[in-house]
Formats: structure tokens, C-alpha cells, sequence
């Protein structure tokens, strides 16, 4: 094999091995500067847009996804809703779907809402916070059965 | 927080395709490397080029597929990123194979490193598969710091434990030689990120001001303390100045991390300056390893001496910017060329070039490991991928440091590119495990009908009292 052949080869490699660098490089600026930005974002507050979709025919629940939220240890242990009513608001309010009589717990305290297959759920600027496991929220959170979620001195759980 | 489905302002796509795209480049890499080495060592493209290449194709694209169903809004660098690196790597083991073959040394490391490739990219599909949620991971913070120590102590065992060239870091089981520091080093981030989680608060916030810098509280030097005490017990009884550097720069960048307190840092950095002053004067071979990298060339002919390291920057010096190309460099004068000092093997045959972009493929992966770490919703995901990333980080600096000159050599392998299956499958479970943080990470917030604010009504909550 020519010497010439051989130093094309190894030039045609390192051209191979920076066009892979280059790609992978420039993919990710177009992560950073083309992802989509939702209009809600853009208008900078929370558009009530959603309201006006018609809601999504209730699904056939899969088999293993959990069906209630109840109430496990406070002071109403054994109060439970149904996720098909879904977002379930709980706190201490008369408009909750879990309504506890906990002093820790404030009227609109947090929220249990799905998202696709996932369960989420949401402090609404409470006093004490939510604690899903050990940690405090700030951020919906995704739960799943047998997850227990803190409010005030109540836990709560998903069950099936 | 009504909004925080839109914390970073946008939605991130599923980039899929243009990850495909870029696992096609990367096989380009790891497949035109390897008829490269056919063409260069031998003069004719390999026999056996087809089915290699289809394998790792094979490989790939199993990888590929399976992050497309369990983990579709994961990153999409990383795994091209990974797969470049370890297919160049497979064929330069291959390159050193050949040489070994003639000189009639043992020559089936590149045969061996596919295996290992291959179980890693299983292990990699199953973490995926298994772990739906990186935060399930959290329950398991203080059995992982258990095991991880447990891992580090098992070399000491008198039936298993084995000292290969020098350093008592393998088990011997059936047959196979494993290390497994290797493991353990996931395992301890897992343990330090579900530590750290729960205690920043109180590493953060608590300790008093001396100048300029805010010192921590004596009570709290515990975990700091333990943590520098298992990395000088690494470096002391295992004799290994890389892994001990390892793990103490992994607890103090994730500690930093978690409490954003430079406080820790000089601490940290004391400890350390310490140590590493107590290890030259009484460990014999840190002493050694100083006085190589700053006059390599005195110790050449001496035992031990400097002799792989001067050989090293002889190749790198003469592989010169594009290298001298597949076949023709002595590669194989370094010992340890395929392990360690694979990337003085990558600079004397394919130059500056080749070597500036591995590093800044690493350094990519870096990026990648920050960039979820910043996304991700949750602290312990957030700390996980920072602890991930600093490891990758940390052995790369670690190891071409060391084989370019720049600091004192250190025994590590190089992430993905050295010959060595602990190492190796280690790596791509650390890959499984930041696409999984980085899926959640990626992947839209729920969208929550806002609620209405029907009054005010906190007054009459209670506020629970702290202490």
C-alpha cells in the first residue's frame, strides 16, 4: 500500500472523527436555541386557554394504575376520592375533594392531577408545604401507588 | 409555582432522530477505525470487518431502540458520544492486538473488550428497562454507601482479593478479575446524592465566618472526615493514588455542589494538601511517581523508573499533529499501552488532532452531565447527574494529565476507551443512569389547570414549628 494511500486514509479518519464532534456539537445548539417555547411562556402569564378543550373521554384505566387516594394516617384516616374525578384538591376547604380537619393542612393546600399515564402532585403555595417521601416540593412531582405524600400531619397514598 | 411546567421557558424535544443520526456517525468512527487499522497494520481491509461492524451495529442499535421505548425524552449526545469513543477505542486495542500477535504476546484484548462492551451495553438496557424513576434510587442512599464500601474492602479478602501489578484493587471469582472500585464508585454517588439531599441545609446554613470564607461547623465535618478517611485508606492499603483521588474530588465537588458553600472547598482542599503531603513523605511509590513527572528523563534506565511514561511522551512528540498514521508508530514500546496509556498510543497515531477531539468529547459528556443536572426537577436527580459527570470528569483529567505530563501519573483508565471490563461496564451503567435522570429531566411538566385563588385564607392555618 502507497504512502500516499495511507495518509489519505488516516486523513479521511480524523475528517470522519471531527464531522462526529461538529454534529454532536452543533445538535446541541439546536437543543438550546430551536426547542419549542410554549405560548404560555411567551405571554408570561398562565393563559386559561386549556379551559375551552372539551375534557378527554376517561380512558380505559390500565391494569396495576392506581384507582383512589386515601387517606392513611392523620386525622381523618380512611377518607378516600376517586381519581376519576380528577384534579382532586385537598386541603382544608369546603371545595376540597379530601377535606381534613388537620390545623397543619391550609384551605387550598395541594393538588393530585394526572398527566398521560402519571400522576403528579402540586403544593398550591401552602403554609407547612407538601412532602412527597422525606423531601418538600416545589415542583409538581410524579407519584406513583404506595407513594406517601405529607401535608400538614396527614399522609396520604395512591391506592389501587 | 402554578407555572412551573415552563421553569426553563421551553419544552424539550424528543430529539430521537437526531440521535440516530449521530449513532450513525459514530458507527462511521468505530467501524472506519477498524478497517483503518486493517489497511494501515496489515494492507488489506480486515476479513472479519463485516461481521465486527455488524455487531456493533447490533449493539447500537439495541441500545438505540431501547431508549427510544423507555426513555424517549432522554438526552440525545450521549449515547452517540459514548459509542464513538468506545468503538475507537476497540479499534485501537485491536491495533496494539495486531503488533502483539507478531511479537508473540498475548494479543486478545480487543476480542475481550467486546465482550465486555457487549454484557455493558446489556447492563445498560436493563438499568433502563428497571429503573422507570431515578428517585427510587434515594431509598436505597445508605445500603448503596454500605455496598460501596463493602466493594472497596473486598480486594483485602485473603481467598479473592489479588495485587496486579502493584495495586490491590481485584477480586478473583470463577476465573473473571474484576474490580470492584469500579462499581462502587456509582454506588457511592448514589449514597452521597440521597445524603446530601436530606443534610444540605444543615451543612449549609450553619458555621461562622473567619475573613472572608464561611467555615462549617466542627459537628458537621463528620461525613467530610469519614469520606477523606476511606480515600487515604484507599490510597495506603490499595496503593492506589488514582482511585483515592477519585472518590475524595467526587464527595468534595458534590458537597460544593449541594451546599454552594466554598467553605467546603478549603476544608476539603486542606485535608487533601494534607494528605497528600503525608503520602509523599511515607508512601515510597507517591514519591516516585512526583519525581518522574518533574524529571522524567533521570529516571529513565532506573527501577522504577520512568521509563513508560519518557516512552509515552516520545510517541505523543512524535505522532506530532495528524499522527503518523494506523501501523506505523511503536505503540506497543509503552507498556500498558492498551489500559492507561491508551491515549499516548491514540497521539502518536493519529496526532494532536484525534486526541483534542476525545477530550472534547469528554468534555461534551461533561456538558451533558451539568446540563441535567440543571434541568432536572428534583435535588437528588440534580446531584446525581453532577456526581456522574464529576467521575467522568475527574478520571479524564486524572489520566491524560498524567500520560500528557501535565500532573503526576495516577493508575485509572481512561472512561470508555481503555482496555479494562470493570471499567467499561461501569461507564455505560453511569450512561443508563443520566439518560434516565435526564428523560424525567426533558420530559414536559405536567400541564395543571391553574387554580383559582378563592380568598385568603392562610390565617387560620397553623404554622408547624420547627424545633
Amino acid at each position: 500500500m502507497s504512502e500516499l494511500t495511507l495518509f489519505l486514509i488516516r486523513i479521511a479518519f480524523l475528517a470522519i472523527l471531527w464531522i462526529f464532534v461538529l454534529s454532536a456539537i452543533s445538535v446541541i445548539r439546536s437543543d438550546m436555541f430551536g426547542a419549542r417555547v410554549p405560548e404560555t411562556a411567551r405571554n408570561g402569564a398562565p393563559a386559561p386557554a386549556r379551559k375551552g378543550k372539551a375534557p378527554k373521554a376517561p380512558r380505559k384505566p390500565r391494569r396495576g394504575a392506581p384507582t383512589h387516594l386515601l387517606v392513611v394516617e392523620g386525622e381523618n384516616p380512611g377518607t378516600r376520592a376517586e381519581l376519576a374525578d380528577a384534579p382532586l384538591l385537598i386541603g382544608r376547604g369546603s371545595d376540597a375533594a379530601i377535606k381534613l380537619d388537620d390545623d397543619y393542612v391550609s384551605t387550598r393546600h395541594a393538588r393530585v392531577a394526572a398527566s398521560g399515564d402519571e400522576w403528579f402532585v402540586e403544593d398550591l403555595g401552602s403554609t407547612n408545604g407538601t412532602y412527597v417521601g422525606p423531601v418538600r416540593i416545589t415542583q409538581p412531582t410524579t407519584i406513583g401507588p404506595g407513594v406517601q405524600v405529607r401535608v400538614g400531619k396527614t399522609i396520604l397514598e395512591l391506592r389501587k | 409555582m402554578s407555572q412551573t411546567g415552563t421553569l426553563m421557558g421551553f419544552v424539550h424535544r424528543r430529539r430521537r432522530g437526531a440521535e440516530l443520526f449521530l449513532l450513525v456517525l459514530a458507527l462511521a468512527v468505530g467501524i472506519g477505525a477498524y478497517a483503518a487499522v486493517g489497511l494501515g497494520v496489515e494492507g488489506v481491509v480486515p476479513a472479519d470487518l463485516v461481521g465486527y461492524g455488524s455487531w456493533l451495529t447490533a449493539l447500537i442499535v439495541a441500545a438505540h431502540i431501547t431508549v427510544r421505548i423507555v426513555a424517549p425524552y432522554a438526552d440525545p449526545v450521549l449515547l452517540p458520544l459514548v459509542a464513538a469513543l468506545n468503538g475507537l477505542g476497540l479499534a485501537v486495542i485491536r491495533r496494539l492486538d495486531l503488533t502483539y500477535e507478531a511479537l508473540g504476546q498475548s494479543d486478545t484484548f480487543a476480542r475481550q473488550q467486546l465482550t465486555w462492551m457487549t454484557l455493558g451495553v446489556i447492563l445498560f438496557i436493563v438499568t433502563l428497562v428497571l429503573l422507570r424513576d431515578h428517585r427510587v434510587l434515594q431509598r436505597f442512599t445508605y445500603t448503596a454507601g454500605l455496598l460501596g464500601i463493602l466493594l472497596l474492602i473486598l480486594p483485602f479478602l485473603p481467598v479473592i482479593g489479588r495485587e496486579i501489578n502493584g495495586a490491590r484493587i481485584w477480586i478473583n471469582v470463577a476465573g473473571f478479575s474484576f474490580q470492584p472500585g469500579e462499581v462502587a464508585k456509582v454506588l457511592l454517588v448514589i449514597a452521597f446524592a440521597g445524603y446530601l439531599v436530606l443534610h444540605r441545609d444543615a451543612l449549609a446554613l450553619a458555621g461562622r465566618r473567619v475573613v472572608f470564607i464561611d467555615l462549617p461547623r466542627g459537628r458537621d465535618l463528620g461525613p467530610i472526615l469519614a469520606m477523606f478517611g476511606v480515600s487515604m485508606m484507599i490510597l495506603v492499603l490499595q496503593n492506589d493514588l488514582g482511585s483515592s483521588l477519585l472518590f475524595f474530588g467526587l464527595f468534595l465537588t458534590m458537597l460544593y455542589v449541594a451546599t454552594e458553600r466554598p467553605g467546603w472547598l478549603v476544608v476539603g482542599g486542606l485535608l487533601f494538601g494534607a494528605g497528600a503531603l503525608a503520602a509523599y513523605t511515607f508512601v515510597g511509590n507517591v514519591q516516585n511517581r512526583f519525581n518522574f513527572w518533574l524529571h522524567p528523563m533521570d529516571y529513565y534506565d532506573a527501577s522504577p523508573g520512568s521509563y513508560q511514561l519518557v516512552e509515552a511522551l516520545f510517541g505523543q512528540g512524535w505522532g506530532g499533529l495528524i499522527g503518523r498514521g494506523f501501523g506505523n508508530g511503536f505503540p506497543e514500546r509503552v507498556p500498558f499501552a492498551y489500559s492507561d496509556f491508551i491515549v499516548s498510543t491514540i497521539g502518536e497515531e493519529l496526532g494532536l488532532t484525534a486526541i483534542m477531539a476525545i477530550i472534547l468529547c469528554y468534555g461534551l459528556i461533561v456538558e451533558r452531565a451539568l446540563r441535567i443536572a440543571l434541568i432536572s426537577r428534583d435535588g437528588f436527580g440534580k446531584l446525581l447527574a453532577v456526581g456522574l459527570g464529576a467521575i467522568v470528569a475527574l478520571q479524564v483529567f486524572v489520566v491524560i494529565g498524567g500520560v500528557t505530563g501535565l500532573i503526576p501519573l495516577t493508575g485509572l483508565t481512561t472512561p470508555f476507551l481503555s482496555y479494562g471490563g470493570s471499567s467499561l461496564v461501569a461507564n455505560w451503567v453511569i450512561v443508563a443512569l443520566l439518560l434516565r435522570v435526564s428523560d424525567q429531566a426533558r420530559r414536559p411538566a405536567p400541564r395543571l389547570d391553574p387554580v383559582d385563588e378563592a380568598g385568603s385564607d392562610s390565617e387560620s392555618t397553623q404554622v408547624v414549628k420547627l424545633r
